[in-house]
């Protein structure tokens, strides 16, 4: 259900990726690195903005029930808004 | 009880005893009424008291109750004052009546809490008469706040222990993730909390897991339940999935109906919570110490909702112009780059490869010719210096002496004559003169 979207989010949270998405910006106007550097970065952060941008498509709003079951275990259910 | 069918006669008796103690007055009162009943006694008719004796009458009987020396009362305060003496006056009254209270001035020291007009208390004290006014009033010596007033005590008593634990203490703030993928949301499944926080983050940010641990959120049941909650949704951050950050919520209500966030096991709950907690707890003036504990404090249930979830539309655009930079900036870095390169290529030596080398070449010949012109002038030097060493050595020369018109006199092998001694007369000399040489004998010697 979660997909690869979720795996790849693990790997990064999206909050990781955007702060790293500012770094890259930063460094890339600071224009201190070579430009062999610059463009390994560069690549980097597009690959980013595409991460985040599919993560923010893919997300999917979710309401569910949280409950502890008699056995002890933790069960979610899907959660309905009474009227 | 014995004491209290004390008869008027009785009192007298019983006063007698007394009697050493009381003041002028009571001596005066018990004298009095001693007279009156023995006149009584012996006339058989009906006797008139004054107002003070059956005033204190009153009083004495009152005093002796065992269960009016020590009681409390239940009501709610009224005309409450305190004049400059500092004793407190008011009424304590209920649906159904009405009672006198006075508190003394050193009693009143020891109150904990400022007593105000409608407040519900239980007072504590003795009732006797106040022989002035002829009133009966409760003498106080306790006061307690009951109903809301309790409970803003315990509030107040609890947050101050809580402090003083450092429950409180910014240092154990958890920050509060700015794009969080699950929520956890402790409040009630029905009602306008979870309606609210719902319908806020589907609005601003519909890529969010909500997992809803349902609570009572008021009533006995509730701080367990809320206690309980919390705890399942931190086991289910580690069992489950991550959950980023819990929303404690509950709508406004009386102080009452918002107790159970007031419950130090709640408030402990919170601490321990390794997922950071928002409270969301009543209106923006309701504090509860759930507030003080949590990670941060939302003055409403909607504003929990807002600081929880950022706004799609704000992260998108944020993202987009996050790109752009990106672009824009590698675009400079590749245009600096250009542009070096491009000086480089403009550059002499690219240009004209052999240029340098001319330079230097010319720089050699130049040099070449420096170190000639150096070496001309040294030899020069030398050469006036050595013909100014000649010019003295010519000076010196014997030949120039000839030339001055001297001889020198020698033997024909050339040994220069110095003296008379070395000649004899017949010796062959040479005669050295300027221009020529002669060769004479020597015919005569003489010394002078």
């Amino acid at each position: 259900m979660e997909g690869e979207g979720k795996e790849a989010a693990d790997e990064m949270s999206f909050e990781e990726a955007m702060k790293r998405l500012e770094t890259i910006a930063e460094m890339l106007g600071e224009g201190k690195l070579s430009l062999e550097d610059s463009l390994k970065i560069f690549e980097e952060g597009m690959g980013l903005c595409k991460f985040c941008n599919k993560a923010l498509d893919e997300a999917e709003y979710k309401v569910e029930k949280l409950m502890e079951k008699e056995s002890g275990e933790i069960g979610v259910e899907e959660f309905k808004e009474e009227e | 009880m014995k004491k209290q069918n004390v008869t008027l006669t009785n009192f007298l008796h019983l006063k007698k005893a007394e009697e050493e103690q009381a003041g002028e007055g009571s001596k005066r009162a018990a004298a009095v009424i001693t007279k009156n009943n023995e006149e009584t006694k012996k006339r058989e008719a009906p006797h008139i008291y004054t107002i003070y004796e059956i005033t204190r009458y009153i009083r004495h009987k009152l005093d002796k109750d065992d269960l009016l020396r020590d009681v409390h009362v239940k009501g709610e305060i009224s005309n409450l004052s305190q004049p400059t003496s500092g004793h407190l006056y008011f009424t304590l009254k209920d649906e159904s009546s009405e009672l006198r209270c006075v508190m003394f001035r050193d009693k009143c020291a020891q109150l904990k809490f400022n007593l105000e007009d409608g407040m519900s208390v239980i007072v504590r004290g003795r009732i006797s008469v106040y022989e002035k006014k002829g009133t009966y009033q409760l003498y106080a010596k306790e006061i307690q706040e009951t109903g809301i007033g309790a409970l803003y005590l315990a509030f107040e008593q609890l947050k101050k222990k809580l402090k003083r634990e450092g429950l409180f203490d910014v240092a154990h703030k958890k920050p509060i993730p700015a794009f969080p993928r699950t929520v956890g949301i402790i409040t009630s499944p029905t009602g306008a909390v979870i309606r609210d926080l719902l319908n806020v983050t589907r609005r601003r940010y519909p890529h969010v897991h909500l997992l809803l641990a349902p609570v009572v959120v008021q009533g006995g049941q509730a701080p367990s339940e809320i206690v309980n909650a919390v705890q399942l949704l931190n086991r289910a951050n580690k069992e489950l999935e991550t959950i980023d950050v819990l929303v404690l919520g509950r709508g406004g209500g009386s102080i009452e109906e918002l107790w159970a966030f007031n419950e130090e096991a709640v408030a402990r709950a919170i601490f321990s919570s390794e997922i950071p907690v928002i409270s969301a707890v009543g209106h923006e003036t309701d504090f509860t110490i759930a507030d003080f504990v949590a990670d941060k404090r939302a003055a409403t249930p909607s504003e929990a909702a807002e600081l929880v979830v950022p706004d799609r539309r704000e992260i998108e655009r944020n993202l987009h112009s996050l790109e752009l930079r990106i672009r824009q900036n590698l675009f400079n870095v590749v245009e600096v780059h250009r542009q070096r390169l491009e000086s480089i290529e403009k550059s002499v030596l690219f240009r004209k490869p052999t240029e340098r080398i001319n330079q230097y070449r010319q720089t050699v010949d130049e040099l070449k010719r420096n170190i000639y012109a150096e070496i001309t002038h040294q030899v020069e030097l030398h050469r006036s210096s050595l013909q100014a060493y000649i010019g003295k050595l010519d000076a010196l020369s014997p030949l120039a002496i000839l030339k001055r018109g001297y001889s020198i006199c020698s033997r024909l092998d050339g040994t220069v004559i110095r003296t008379i001694d070395n000649i004899s007369v017949g010796d062959a000399l040479k005669v050295l003169l300027t221009d020529g040489e002669a060769i004479s004998e020597v015919k005569e010697k003489k010394r002078k």
